[in-house]
Formats: structure tokens, sequence, C-alpha cells
């Protein structure tokens, strides 16, 4: 006998958790399952400064520490499995880990998005050897050496800052003439002396046999290309929302995200929410997150109260 | 879970290089925070494959010989030993499924 529960939650994120501690307060026993970037990618950042409530700021990880022991204090119960499969085509839903599964009356996705790469030459067979997409995993491994971040963001800004502890000098590529960076990130990046910028300049392949050694860039004004020597390569250039699990399923849009019924976070089967970075191709911050992960849980509660009504 | 242990850079050679049976080594530190989703998923790899298959952590903070050796510059990374040599490397995690596919082909 399948185990049948009121509300399942696919990810453990901000969106993830805030969604379990509104569910557990309603006492609907949520079930978490937290995937293999368990925390989501607060998990591979340092300090967190814009979370409100933190005056001082705090650790990407340590936030996603006290959010997951919120959510488990109000009874929702946490596992760490990485849902492989899901069938959405009748409730209560299907939902797989490998040989594990449960029933879901409601379902809430938080699955997040994933770090975006380049896919430009080198990039695949080097990865590990040099090009990474986490710079607080592989930071360590650079110490003294040079190094590229490519992109603009705030993650850029944050991953070329955090590199500079190891790295002798970090570059930043990015291919507009400025960053689109909030400005207490680019003027924090801006002031180290370790950080260079080059401008309108994207990566077109990544050299080196068994190691990086270098990249080719492209003045995207000029055309001109040259080679620049580099130790590593990190990928700061966005991230693609996670939703593998749904594909020609739940609907998205034209760049992926999954689509909701805004104010609402209903998707387009009845019983199942999003929330999150999945759902978001606009603001993308922890708090935003965590905000329409309440409001998912509080959309599946009143959903199955209309259906007891019944 | 007799299967499961570290190795240091000072038993690398008799542990791994010269073991019989094929070894995954998951090259983790303790910082490392994709490194601890991995490492269940690893320990139940070796649970499973019983007397064919010996898994073993390596601490990088500890061991920079054999690191640096393998050239592993991004963590975790799996990379799976038979008769001495390198057979196959999974850099990052990686779902189970994923995991057996890089390495049930050298078992």
């Amino acid at each position: 006998m399948t185990d049948t529960r009121d509300v399942v939650i696919i990810g453990s994120g901000p969106a993830g958790y805030t969604a379990a501690l509104y569910a557990a307060r309603a006492n609907l026993a949520p079930l978490v399952l937290k995937g293999l970037d368990a925390g989501g990618q607060l998990m591979l950042t340092t300090e967190v400064e814009n979370y409100p409530g933190f005056a001082d700021g705090i650790m990407g990880p340590e936030l996603m520490d006290q959010m997951e022991k919120q959510a488990a204090r109000f009874g929702a119960e946490i596992l760490p499995v990485h849902v492989t499969e899901v069938d959405l085509s009748s409730r209560p839903f299907l939902v797989k880990a490998g040989d594990q599964e449960w029933r879901a009356e409601t379902l809430i996705v938080a699955t997040g998005a994933t770090a975006r790469w380049l896919g430009v030459p080198g990039e695949e067979r080097l990865r590990g050897r040099g090009v990474s997409a986490c710079a607080t995993c592989d930071g360590f491994f650079f110490r003294d050496r040079e190094l590229v971040v490519v992109g603009g963001g705030d993650t850029a800004m944050e991953e070329a800052t955090f590199l500079t502890k190891f790295a002798s000098k970090v570059t930043l590529v990015h291919r507009r003439d400025e960053f689109r960076a909030s400005k207490v990130m680019q003027e924090r990046a801006l002031a180290n002396p370790k950080i260079e910028v080059v401008w309108d300049s994207v990566i077109e392949e990544i050299l080196g046999d068994s190691a990086v050694t270098g990249v080719r860039l492209r003045n995207v004004k000029t055309d001109e290309t040259t080679e620049m020597a580099t130790d590593g390569v990190f990928m700061a250039i966005g991230h693609d929302p996670t939703t593998g699990l749904f594909r020609g399923v739940l609907e998205t849009d034209d760049e992926g995200y999954l689509r909701v019924q805004e104010p609402r976070t209903w998707t387009n089967i009845p019983g199942v929410f999003a929330a999150g970075d999945v759902t978001d191709r606009v603001y993308r911050q922890a708090v935003s997150a965590a905000g329409q992960g309440c409001k998912a849980a509080i959309d599946a509660e009143r959903f199955l109260e209309a259906e007891g009504d019944h | 879970m007799a299967n499961i242990g570290s190795v240091s850079d000072a038993e690398f050679q008799t542990t791994v290089l010269d073991s019989e049976t094929p070894v995954l080594v998951d090259f983790w530190a303790e910082w490392c925070v994709p490194c601890h989703m991995v490492s269940p998923v690893v320990e139940e790899i070796g649970t499973e494959k019983g007397d064919g298959l010996k898994v073993v952590k390596l601490n990088i903070d500890e061991n920079p010989q054999a690191t640096r050796q393998y050239g592993v510059m991004s963590i975790p990374s799996l990379v799976l030993f038979k008769g001495g040599q390198e057979v196959a490397r999974v850099i990052g995690a990686k779902p189970k499924d994923a995991i057996l596919r890089d390495i049930d082909p050298h078992l």
C-alpha cells in the first residue's frame, strides 16, 4: 500500500521549506523530498545580506539549516531523497524516488533553478579540471592561481569577490559594457585590487588538455579574438528552472519557467502548485521564493478544504 | 557497512592501488556542501555492491598528495580505480543512477 500524503513538497530551498512550515502549521504533515541539491542555491553562497530579519547578515547554509529546523519543529517530514519520476495524470499524484514512492493529494513544486553553462568547446571536457560553477566548492583548489569568472550579475560579483581569497587575480568576463548586478555588489567587486574586468567579451572556447590553461575570447563589438591564460573558469551566467520532471505535463513560459496563475500558485493541473525560482523569471530572490512558498502552502490548504466540503 | 572506510595519502597505495577489488574513492571535504549530499549515496552503493566494490572516502584537506596526483580540482569527485588505474570519474553531486551508469561498466 503506497503511503498517501496531503501535501508533498519537491525541493528544499527557501520556497520548499517555507511551504513546509506553513503546511505543517496547518496540520497537513507535509513530506519534503529534499533532492540532491538540498537547501538549494543558498547552500553554495556565503554571506546573505538581503534576507530580512538578519541585521548582520547570515551564512547561506546556516539560513537553510534554520529553515529546515523550523519546518521540522511543526511536524514536516523531511527526507534526503531525489525525486526521479512523477505521474500527475490522476490524483492522488504519484511521486517516485528510485524504488521509493508516495501518493500526494497535493503537490508543491519548488525545484528551483540550476546553474547555466556556456556550451562552448572545452567546457564539458574540462569540467572538474578547472571549469566549475561553484566557487565555494572549488575555489580552494586555486590558491595563488589566476581565474576567470564569467557573468555580470550578483552571482558573478559574489563569486569573483569570494575567489580573491584564494586566487592571485580574478578576471570578470562580461558580454556587455555594464553589469546588471546590484550597485553594492558591483562596487565591492570593482574596488577589489585583485579583480579586473574584460567588457564586451564572450568566451568562445576553453583551452587545455588535462586542465584549463586559458580561454579564447571574442570582443562582441570589434569581433577581435584573443587568448588569455588562466587556470580556471567559473560560470556565473545565471540559472535555468529545474523542470525536467514535469516536461510536457506542466505548462511553462517560453523560457521554460513553470507557469502559475498569479497571484495564485496554481499550475495548469489542479492540486499541483509551484513556487520559487522554478516559476520566477523576474525576481529570483530568497525572500521572494520564501513568500511564494508560503502562498503555495495556503493554496494547497484551501484546495484540500474546498474538496472536503463536497 | 564494513565495506566503507576512509583512506589517507599514506595508505593510498595499499588500500586503493594494490586492491584486488575495484575501489571507488570519494574525494571530499568538511566545508563542501554538495559532498555531504553525495557521501550517503556513495555509502549506499558500497553496501549494495558488497564484495564487488570497495568504497573509501578521502579528505582532501588532510591528504593533498593523492588529491594533487589525480588532478582533483572539484569536489565531490568520485574516482574509480581498478588494478591501480583510474577507470572512471564522476564529478559533482549526481543522483545514484547517474553514478552507477558511469561506474557499472567497469565492475
